[in-house]
């Protein structure tokens, strides 16, 4: 009597957990379904514009030929350079929550503050550093520009970093320790190898969303329409580029604005695919 | 492993550090290494501060102008120089509840799917091409809001809402009135949408780090699938979890782009969800670049200004309820 | 990890060195930045002024409002805004002010059964509809100035720009110049407090919204009206004759206007008199400081306005913009000479 109706209560907790387990897939249809229309509305409209003049030649004005170039080459420049600022300071202030802090109040605010700042709207973050940078310097330029997009990644890397330190095993620092491993190597060899993974997902999240930020970069970077290397000048990037191009009346810069958002679009694509390889294959080799 | 036991072999570890006393350079790189972590921890602050500190110092003529009429009063009149955040108010929070109704069960069901059910062939595949919804730049959302979802909304999802839900009494004021396919439910559904990526693939990384063993001993004990994810992966990893969670909150209460292109940019509030409506950030994209007088452009400045506050009293609240499940967790 | 994390800052940080270093190579000579609407043009000119003498000129959207604010920090050499500053204005702040371009703005309809150019309009009627006065299309003050035309039964849904812009100013400053009432209870601004109505971001919102909704009215810029062949509607101007927009009709108001009236040129073509004027037209308008701190910038930038003005016109009408009469361009010429370098030389002469 007992055990059969333990057997019904078993095969009513299957059944629980197939539905969950189904609604899962659903979701994940939801997910896919939605990233599908997406993108093929981005290849519906950006595909004719990705000739390979896209990558050689410059913003066009309306009814010239032209490519996307110089934004492209600006947006490399100023996101490699506010990653390269902002990834540092994430990682080593998550390091010092997670590893050194032992969950002081300084601790707990800091990642608070870091909290607030994430959803920081990107336009604050413009112009706090417009007044900061711009108007001290008396111009736009690609340096404030950068720092703008170092300011929205720190945050994403510093929690991603926190939370995936959080999760490595104390039983391994405390293996180093025995060890007599000096701190900073147990932190750097063991805990950010346990975590790389994890905080490797934080920086391409960061990456991702900086390369399409448009608000932070108008009133630093501005933009240029043509050709500049000069971090200290205004520089050409895509995502005002797009932006200025989508909502224009004229049709081949529409059609370069959707261009532009596939070549995004995609090299954070192979940035992630890339970033995973490189992860794997150096877990591969211990 | 018990207390004593670690305890012990921290003791030692201290113990035997200052027994070997760390070589010079080591000592020096330990220093230098620990120093440069808090270093940056406080440039954190710092940039919060400056953040904050050219905020309020930029929105103080809109407070002493309009006091506290400025949170409370609907009013947004460029003209007359009148200026109110409540309807971005209500829009932010509106909008943001929305999308995480949506956004979170739907980011764990993809989390649960890619760790526990898919098959090992799709699940690296799968998880990049969901994460590169993260990839993609708010104005195509704006757009593909504008031209697909909008449309979509109008023809199919509103008028099924209307006749369904906008029919059960005290309920259906949320549901009425014409289906314009734009308005505060479609903005906090392109939020959903945009924050399912950070907060599924955030999930599915910490989910990944709960130890085989743990998981093993509890389908041994004769748990479900189900049970397990939600017995004992969801609780070993929640502090990842809400991490996740709040990052995508963050992203939707600070989204402007795509939001400002499927909102209606009304600034009244209207009792439906169907109606238009306004966020504090879409109001920042759509009027900063055009405010030349000196009160209007500080009233915007206020808004940004509001949306940290409302940032850290939802901070503080997850924060209280963080504190909760660990005590109820017993740690 | 380690060894991966080191190399890649490594990469990175040498990516950023080497760029910054090339970088002093070439400046941009000039940069200016501000209103939307212009934007197409200015590059236009800009590109092909590179071409002849090598001179860049960066020019960058970032709306009216913040030309404005930019000259005024002296981020960037020149301004540009759709709504021309006051003369008290100008003189306060030490700068001067002269049109550039004309555009035009189109209210844009979508009634089934109804073509483009069909539909004649008159200033108050815009203004009632925009009130909420005029809430169907069988309304009897529109068939009054439509007779034989079949309108059907259908509620108006008004759609305006959501974001602050020149062609919101400009399209309100006509309301309230045809209709008192406007000017009372909604005013004139680069963004106001539509009492009814949808709000569409940029000339694509409005046109996304108007094109979906049947019964809807817009109002674009006539360049994005034209290149994406919106049904538009007649407007009744001054004389009383309903016209279509198009560059004639916009040269028109341009050429009889009184411009010296104003100090800065600050005239808005809303309006004007004469038989084939387009009552909703508007010029956009460059800023710069009477006394340069870098006479040799604001003599190129001169140089660049002075090609625009003359022989930048056949591409102002190639993208749709009216380029402004010759007349105008004289007096615009002559106005230069205020400008003066700090040792007070004329720098443009």
């Amino acid at each position: 009597m007992a055990a059969t109706l333990d057997m019904t209560r078993y095969r009513g907790r299957q059944v629980q957990s197939r539905i969950a387990l189904g609604l899962a897939c659903a979701a994940t249809s939801v997910g896919l379904f939605v990233l599908g229309t997406i993108l093929l509305t981005l290849l519906w409209n950006g595909l004719s514009a990705l000739h390979p003049t896209i990558l050689t030649q410059m913003t066009p004005a309306p009814g010239s030929k032209g490519g996307l170039l110089n934004a492209i080459a600006g947006t490399i420049a100023m996101t490699t350079v506010g990653v390269a600022l902002g990834t540092p300071v994430g990682i080593l202030a998550g390091t010092w929550i997670a590893e050194y802090s032992r969950g002081s109040v300084l601790a707990q605010m800091v990642q608070f503050v870091n909290d607030i700042l994430l959803s920081a709207p990107s336009i604050i973050v413009g112009l706090f550093v417009y007044e900061l940078m711009v108007v001290p310097m008396g111009h736009f330029s690609a340096w404030a520009g950068s720092v703008a997009l170092a300011i929205l990644v720190v945050p994403v890397v510093l929690r991603t970093t926190v939370d995936m330190l959080g999760l490595v095993p104390s039983a391994l620092r405390e293996a180093a320790a025995a060890l007599g491993t000096p701190k900073w190597r147990t932190v750097t060899m063991v805990c950010y190898r346990a975590a790389m993974q994890g905080m490797l997902t934080g920086i391409m999240l960061a990456v991702a969303r900086v390369s399409g930020e448009t608000a932070p970069l108008l009133f630093t970077a501005l933009n240029n329409q043509f050709w500049s290397t000069n971090m200290n000048a205004p520089m050409a990037n895509l995502p005002v580029v797009i932006f200025q191009f989508a909502l224009s009346p004229y049709e081949d810069w529409q059609h370069l604005a959707w261009g532009g958002a596939i070549l995004i679009t995609f090299t954070i694509l192979t940035l992630n695919i890339l970033a995973r390889f490189l992860a794997t294959l150096s877990s591969l080799k211990q | 492993m018990t207390v004593t036991d670690s305890a012990t072999i921290s003791a030692a570890s201290s113990a035997r550090k200052t027994a070997l006393t760390l070589r010079g350079p080591q000592k020096l790189f330990d220093l230098l290494f620990g120093g440069s972590t808090i270093f940056f921890a406080a440039l954190v602050l710092l940039i919060l501060g400056g953040v904050v500190f050219s905020l309020v110092s930029g929105s103080r003529l809109a407070f002493s102008t309009f006091g506290t009429d400025f949170i409370f009063s609907q009013f947004w009149n460029p003209v007359t120089s009148k200026f109110g955040a409540r309807a971005p108010i209500y829009g932010t929070l509106m909008t943001s509840f929305i999308a995480m109704l949506f956004g979170v069960p739907i980011s764990f069901g993809i989390a649960v799917f890619l760790t526990e059910v898919c098959p090992p062939v799709l699940k690296r595949p799968l998880s990049v091409a969901i994460e590169l919804l993260a990839g993609i730049p708010s104005i195509i959302y704006g757009i593909w809001g504008l031209f697909f979802l909008a449309p979509f909304m109008q023809s199919y999802v509103e008028p099924y809402l209307t006749s369904t839900l906008g029919a059960v009494p005290g309920l259906g004021i949320l549901f009425s009135g014409p289906p314009l396919g734009i308005g505060i439910l479609t903005a906090g559904i392109i939020l959903a949408i945009m924050i399912i990526p950070f907060i599924s693939s955030i999930m599915r990384e910490v989910f990944e780090t709960v130890p085989v063993m743990l998981k093993e001993s509890a389908y041994g004990i004769g748990c479900t699938t189900w049970e397990v994810m939600w017995n004992i992966v969801l609780p070993y990893t929640r502090v990842g979890v809400i991490g996740g969670v709040m990052l995508g909150l963050g992203r939707a209460m600070g989204e402007t782009m795509a939001v400002t292109f499927v909102i209606g940019n009304s600034h009244r509030i209207a009792s439906s969800l169907l109606a238009p409506g306004q966020t504090i950030s879409s109001t920042l994209a759509n009027e900063f670049t055009e405010a030349t007088e000196d009160l209007y452009t500080s009233s915007l400045i206020a808004l940004g200004l509001i949306l940290f506050v409302i940032t850290f009293i939802v901070l503080s609240f997850a924060k209280v309820m963080l504190i909760r499940a660990n005590r109820q967790a017993g740690n | 990890m380690n060894m991966i994390t080191t190399k890649l800052f490594g990469v990175l940080a040498v990516g950023a060195i080497s760029v910054a270093s090339i970088g002093s190579a070439q400046a941009i000579d000039i940069s200016g930045a501000g209103a939307t609407f212009p934007y197409p043009i200015y590059s236009k000119w800009a590109e092909n002024y590179k071409k002849i003498t090598g001179v860049g000129l960066n020019y960058q959207s970032i709306g009216s409002g913040g030309g404005v604010k930019q000259i005024k920090a002296k981020t960037v050499d020149f301004g540009a805004t759709d709504a021309p500053l006051t003369g008290s204005e100008l003189s306060s702040a030490g700068l001067t002010q002269f049109p550039m371009v004309i555009g035009g703005i189109v209210p844009v309809v979508n009634i089934p059964g109804i073509a483009s150019g069909q539909l004649k309009l008159t200033g108050p009627i815009l203004a009632d509809i925009y009130l909420g006065k005029v809430t169907t299309w069988k309304d009897p003050e529109i068939a009054a100035v439509n007779p034989g035309l079949a309108l059907p039964d259908l509620s108006i849904a008004p759609i305006y720009r959501s974001d602050g812009s020149g062609t919101t100013y400009n399209f309100t400053y006509y309301l309230a110049a045809v209709k008192p009432e406007w000017k009372d209870t909604v005013g004139v601004n680069k963004s106001v407090d539509f009492p009814v109505g949808l709000g569409g971001k940029g000339n694509e919102g409005v046109a996304a919204f108007t094109s979906r909704t049947a019964g809807s009215i817009g109002y674009v810029e006539f360049a994005y009206a034209l290149q994406n062949n919106l049904p538009f509607a007649l407007m009744q101007n001054k004389d009383g004759n309903f016209v279509a927009p198009n560059s004639a009709a916009f040269q028109a108001a341009a050429s009889g206007a009184d411009w010296a009236s104003i100090p800065g040129f600050g005239l808005i073509l809303a309006n004007q008199a004469g038989p084939t004027v387009w009552p909703m037209t508007a010029a956009t308008f460059i800023l710069m400081y009477k006394q340069q701190d870098k006479p040799d910038v604001a003599k190129a930038a001169l140089s660049f306005f002075d090609y625009a003005l003359t022989k930048g016109q056949q591409d102002a009408l190639k993208l749709d913009y009216v380029p402004l009469p010759d007349a105008l361009v004289q007096q615009i010429e002559a106005s230069w000479k205020s400008i003066t370098a700090a040792d007070g030389s004329q720098i443009w002469k």
